[in-house]
């Protein structure tokens, strides 16, 4: 392939933003070309992962005040209130789309599409495809992409290494082959990122390998800021050991949470109250185990500490019990949570409990983009999990996620042409000059480097240790400082890189490298912005500051790359519109949108 | 290492290199819980960084760690390695596809099989998004659904003698994939399709030999789907004959 590589567009990320984002453009302007950059092929992106489904406003007693309300409310009102105005309208469009497109969600009697209740959710609006709905919702999109053969190109296998910046604005990407090893200039009129997050710098995780948040790094080391890192998701329900997710839907399918006793202990925080799982009213919207998730991770921590959970080969655990569901039950709506339990955790949830805990599952931070998926890196957009709109403030609802991808992805793909169009491509000796410069950092830092004493997993092992222990559900400021020199270190010690593989030809020695490189930018940027957020809001929960505070901290962290040393935090006010912070409240009490 | 340990043989092959495929054997710690997976992110991780293989979700349902597992194709996230314990386990890449490197497949022809079926939801005329979302019974859901399952392992591919012996036959994952369209009550590109599915490329050089069925990890049952298309076809084909003028 002949350097450089032109299109009008570039995507970073082939899962449902990216995928999304290039439909939109394909369907925008048919004289445009795309090229989707991935360093998988589409199919295996994380969104395949994602089970329990996706939100839109649908039925005749749901509302779009009610979406937003439960959204805010949920976000413990750090999300951006026009953000998720805009969000909630056209999500219904955008999963409609889905099903024109082929989605096979599940439906009800009337051959109309089912939904769900979900945590934090007053009203049921998830859609569903079973409980494989990313999976489904990606094989939807990737298929759909193929038919604008000729306009999107993919770029299967190539990883990013860096943005191509000149005159302020973002013109380009290098990027590896892996195939070949052969390093290229991409250059474009607009860029989109849609690389997911990065939940593997925690040491437990639902997410898969991939999830390093590659693209976060690459908009961070060019100057834009990441914002709110510090709100990271701990999912309540996978599975000790693996991580492995156990959707949220098992939940909304009547399915409890208990601790050693037996206990639904979820009674004593502050999320309402249990009727009895034969109640027809049961299980109840915003109410114990539908409650949302940050609180319900931190019941569990709670629970250990009180020495209530149970012990398992894997560390502790609660039991999550869907035995009340009759069988024909789990088979038709949770399918894949059985097929999980029976190879992962060797259990039939059929006839015993699912040994479950809380495991890192979302980033609400990311890339900062406004509301049209611009950073503000003139010719960068961002969509999707490595984006922070925001929507999902300090918490995130289940089910909003999925939408996220193809409501911020559609955007973004219309705001990237919508400035394609009156771009001219970069001056191509400069962008060549970088991608020479880069091709020659990799040259020397990795492929031809010898000695070196420090395995990539040995740091990237320590990496997540500390994480996990110092920026996990509870933080301090000891805490957190203690991590960020474990963090300190290991950069110094990454110089020290013991590299088996100086090959050129699919060398993922050197990709685990530079992802293990991007792990450690993004980890920095999230402490220290846990540092200055000195209030506990949401998925951040300082016990050396146990309230919300909104009158200094009503307002999105900004973390900037400052050099070598620690990025600078800025603030950012939160957009408020019809919705004034208020208590954050669930169970009977919940108030109901208006 | 602790006391238990179980030899990997694993094929490596190096395209920069001599050009010859050889097998390496490591010993690994064997833990109860461990897939084959585990340890080969463990020899990578701690003795040979040079190992190349492909893998992510680890909980089977992205597709990419398909490799020859003792002879057999298998999602080596979902291959235990106490069903082989004590014996050696030898890994090799998924049988019948060109070797990018070590343990790495190149698929890009399975790409283009999948791209020769149309695998998109044809219409001939779209209804407005405004119109809301097209009616589909539970009843209709279900006689597709199924083949919806496919998440492109490619397990078919490497258990299927047709694929080995004839490069051009489309394959199970395709044909299921196109199935699943053909099948779906809002697609109206069944025609479309015919050409790729009515060839000898296509379902007619299915042999029934059943395989493909069997190493599915996701029970897709593409030779259900295989011998579902063959009959579609050959009714098609009397309609033609018998009512020429008819449209199809």
């Amino acid at each position: 392939m002949a350097d450089p590589i032109k299109h009008d567009i570039l995507i970073i990320g082939g899962g449902g933003a990216g995928l999304r984002a290039a439909i939109a453009v394909a369907e925008n302007d048919p004289d445009l070309t795309v090229a989707l950059v991935s360093k998988v092929y589409p199919m295996r992106s994380h969104t395949v992962a994602a089970e329990g489904g996706a939100a839109a406003v649908v039925t005749d007693t749901d509302s779009f005040a009610a979406h937003c309300n439960d959204t805010i409310s949920g976000a413990d009102w750090l999300a951006d209130q026009d953000a998720v105005e805009a969000f909630v309208n056209e999500a219904p469009r955008e999963l409609t789309q889905m099903e024109h497109w082929g989605c096979p969600w599940s439906r009800d009697a009337s051959g109309q599409v089912a939904v769900r209740p979900f945590g934090g959710m007053e009203r049921e609006r998830t859609w569903y495809a079973a409980d494989k709905t990313g999976f489904h919702m990606l094989h939807t999109l990737y298929q759909t992409s193929l038919k604008y053969e000729g306009r999107i190109k993919f770029y299967d296998e190539w990883f990013v290494t860096k943005l191509l910046v000149d005159g302020d604005r973002c013109r380009g990407a290098v990027a590896i082959e892996l195939r070949t090893g052969l390093i290229h200039t991409m250059v474009a009129r607009a860029v989109i990122m849609c690389t997911g997050g990065g939940g593997r710098i925690f040491a437990f995780t639902t997410n898969g390998a991939i999830k390093t948040g590659d693209g976060m790094a690459l908009a961070y080391r060019a100057g834009v800021p990441l914002k709110d890192m510090e709100f990271v998701q701990y999912h309540p329900t996978g599975l000790p050991g693996t991580g492995i997710l156990i959707t949220e839907a098992a939940r909304s399918e009547g399915g409890i949470l208990v601790n050693k006793h037996g206990h639904r202990y979820l009674k004593d925080y502050g999320i309402g109250q249990p009727v009895d799982i034969t109640d027809p009213r049961h299980p109840q919207k915003r109410t114990m185990e539908l409650g949302p998730r940050d609180k319900l991770s931190q019941a569990f921590v709670k629970e250990h500490e009180k020495g209530n959970t149970i012990k398992s080969p894997f560390g502790d655990v609660v039991h999550l019990d869907i035995r009340h569901l009759s069988a024909k039950k789990i088979r038709l709506k949770l399918p894949f949570v059985r097929e999980l339990a029976l190879n992962y955790a060797g259990i039939d949830p059929i006839h015993e409990p699912i040994p479950v805990r809380p495991v890192v599952h979302y980033m609400m931070g990311g890339i900062h983009t406004d509301i049209h998926g611009a950073t503000p890196l003139a010719g960068l957009f961002a969509a999707g999990e490595c984006a922070c709109v925001s929507i999902n403030g300090a918490n995130r609802l289940g089910s909003n996620s999925l939408t996220e991808l193809l409501v911020f992805g559609a955007r973004a793909g219309a705001a990237a042409v919508a400035f394609a169009r009156e771009q001219e491509y970069g001056k191509l000796a400069t962008l060549e000059k970088q991608t020479n410069d880069e091709r020659r950092r990799i040259r020397e830092e990795f492929l031809t480097k010898q000695g070196g004493t420090e395995r990539i997993a040995a740091l990237r092992t320590e990496l997540y240790h500390a994480m996990e222990k110092g920026a996990g559900i509870y933080r301090t400021e000891a805490s957190l400082k203690e991590t960020d020199r474990t963090l300190e270190s290991l950069h110094g010690r990454y110089d020290n890189l013991q590299i088996d593989d100086h090959s050129n030809c699919y060398n993922t020695e050197l990709t685990s490298a530079l992802e293990l490189r991007n792990m450690l930018d993004i980890a920095g940027a999230l402490l220290h912005s846990a540092l200055e957020r000195k209030e506990s809001r949401g998925s951040h929960q300082r016990t050396d500051h146990p309230k919300r505070d909104d009158r200094k901290y009503l307002k999105h962290s900004l973390a900037y790359r400052s050099g070598d040393g620690p990025p600078k935090i800025k603030y950012l006010d939160v957009v408020i519109t019809k919705w004034p912070p208020a208590k954050r409240v669930y169970g009977a009490e919940a108030p109901t949108g208006t | 290492m602790p006391d238990k340990t179980i030899t990997l043989d694993v094929f490596r092959f190096q395209p920069e290199g001599d050009g010859k495929a050889t097998f390496q054997k490591f010993d690994v710690p064997y833990h109860d819980h461990w897939v084959v997976l585990d340890a080969l992110n463990w020899i990578k991780d701690e003795v040979d960084g040079t190992l190349t293989y492909r893998w992510s979700c680890r909980m089977g349902v992205c597709g990419s760690c398909g490799m020859m597992v003792d002879g057999v194709p298998k999602l080596t996230c979902a291959a235990f390695l106490k069903d082989y314990y004590p014996s050696p386990v030898r890994v090799e890449p998924l049988a019948y596809f060109p070797v990018e490197r070590d343990l790495v497949i190149d698929m890009e022809g399975f790409l283009d099989k999948l791209k020769s079926i149309r695998p998109w939801l044809i219409r001939e005329q779209e209804k407005p998004l405004e119109d809301g979302v097209y009616l589909q019974s539970p009843n209709e859901l279900a006689s597709f659904k199924q083949y919806t399952m496919c998440i492109n392992c490619l397990l078919c591919y490497a258990a299927c003698p047709v694929v080995g012996a004839e490069e051009d036959f489309i394959g199970p994952a395709a044909i299921a994939i196109a199935q699943r369209y053909n099948l779906d009550n809002r697609d109206q590109g069944e025609h479309l399709r015919a050409d790729a599915m009515a060839s000898d490329e296509g379902a007619w050089g299915c042999t029934f030999v059943g395989e493909c069925s069997e190493v599915c990890p996701k029970n897709v049952d593409p030779a259900g789907a295989i011998q579902r298309a063959k009959v579609d076809n050959t009714k098609d084909w009397y309609k033609r004959m018998l009512m020429p003028w008819g449209q199809r």
